[in-house]
């Protein structure tokens, strides 16, 4: 039971050959690009969506900032897909693995801080004191607040991996409890059953919160820096 | 009209002479690359491209794509499926179900 349990987030190979490449290059096949101005249902759905989400998460930066509404989006659509289709019976989750959460969290934060320290460097400095502290906290202070400015890319990453891991261990233990107690009472089985219902209803709904609470910070981090 | 056998499509081609047409297409990276491409076009212009596509277009690449993940995975659900008739945990007529969804 426990090896059945955790064999879904293996990474898929077939015959020595990664089936992952395919797996994660496989959303980008339900987005179709397209030089038209009116286009069909799909791309239109998907182009008001886009349009939606980036003038409510870019509007907070400026000018500068503003040149990464291109990378964000990408990054909201990309974790936001692949969630979703991690939904799908059987499929694989890209996000499930910490390598893949922190590659996408790591460049992304370190380009954030580094551009703030390259263009304002004061300013940057800055951020390690927050305003109005007691002099004799400082030196504690400036230490922890590095602290908490190099632990954003982890807790990005583990947060994304957690959040998406264990809403998969619930629906397949909820899912197993369920298939076994249907042979012994099936009250309690129909009770569990609608758990599972609700269950996946908010899994559908983290899937999307956690890509969007994903770029948020992401560009919070931006914001801070520009 | 006698068209040569390269030039003729799938279902032109008589019984006897498909090994030849398959050993006569083109299997370099470009025409494996073009072959897709094809077929991905002929997909997208069929049910996605069109005045009022509905949700089957995107469907059915939905349901291809669980199915194909059900094939890489039957092995291991079919191991665990016989760990469980071991253990006692199910009976033999739930067999389908316990190929679970997830």
């Amino acid at each position: 039971m426990n090896e059945n349990l955790f064999a879904s987030f293996i990474t898929p190979m077939m015959f020595g050959l990664p089936l992952v490449t395919l797996i994660v290059l496989f959303p980008s096949l339900l987005f179709p690009t397209s030089n038209r101005l009116v286009n069909n249902r799909l791309i239109s759905l998907q182009q008001w969506m886009l349009q939606l989400v980036s003038k409510q998460m870019m509007s907070i930066h400026n000018t500068k900032g503003q040149t990464w509404a291109l990378m964000l989006m990408s990054l909201i659509l990309f974790i936001g897909s692949t969630n979703l289709l991690g939904l799908l019976p059987h499929s694989f989750t890209p996000t499930t693995q910490l390598s893949m959460n922190l590659g996408m969290a790591i460049p992304l934060w370190a380009g954030a801080v580094i551009t703030g320290f390259r263009n304002k460097t004061t300013a940057s400095l800055a951020h390690f004191l927050p305003q109005g502290t007691p002099t004799p906290l400082i030196p504690m202070l400036v230490i922890i607040e590095t602290i908490s400015l190099f632990i954003q890319p982890v807790a990005l990453a583990v947060r994304l991996t957690a959040n998406i891991t264990a809403g998969h261990l619930l629906i397949h233990l909820i899912g197993g409890a369920t298939l076994a107690l249907m042979s012994i009472n099936t009250t309690t089985a129909l009770i569990t059953f609608i758990i599972l219902i609700l269950l996946t209803v908010l899994e559908f709904a983290v899937a999307m919160i956690q890509a969007y609470v994903f770029t948020l910070l992401v560009s919070l981090y931006l914001h801070d820096n520009t | 009209m006698n068209v040569p056998l390269k030039e003729k499509k799938l279902l032109e081609v008589k019984l006897g002479e498909l090994p030849s047409w398959i050993l006569m297409r083109d299997f370099t990276p470009s025409g494996i690359a073009g072959a897709f491409q094809r077929g991905y076009y002929r997909y997208y212009n069929k049910y996605v491209n069109v005045k009022k596509g509905s949700i089957a277009g995107l469907s059915m690449v939905l349901a291809a794509y669980v199915f194909l993940n059900y094939c890489r995975s039957y092995k291991e659900l079919s191991e665990s499926l016989l760990d469980c008739f071991a253990s006692g945990g199910v009976s033999p007529d739930r067999v389908g179900l316990v190929h679970r969804l997830i």
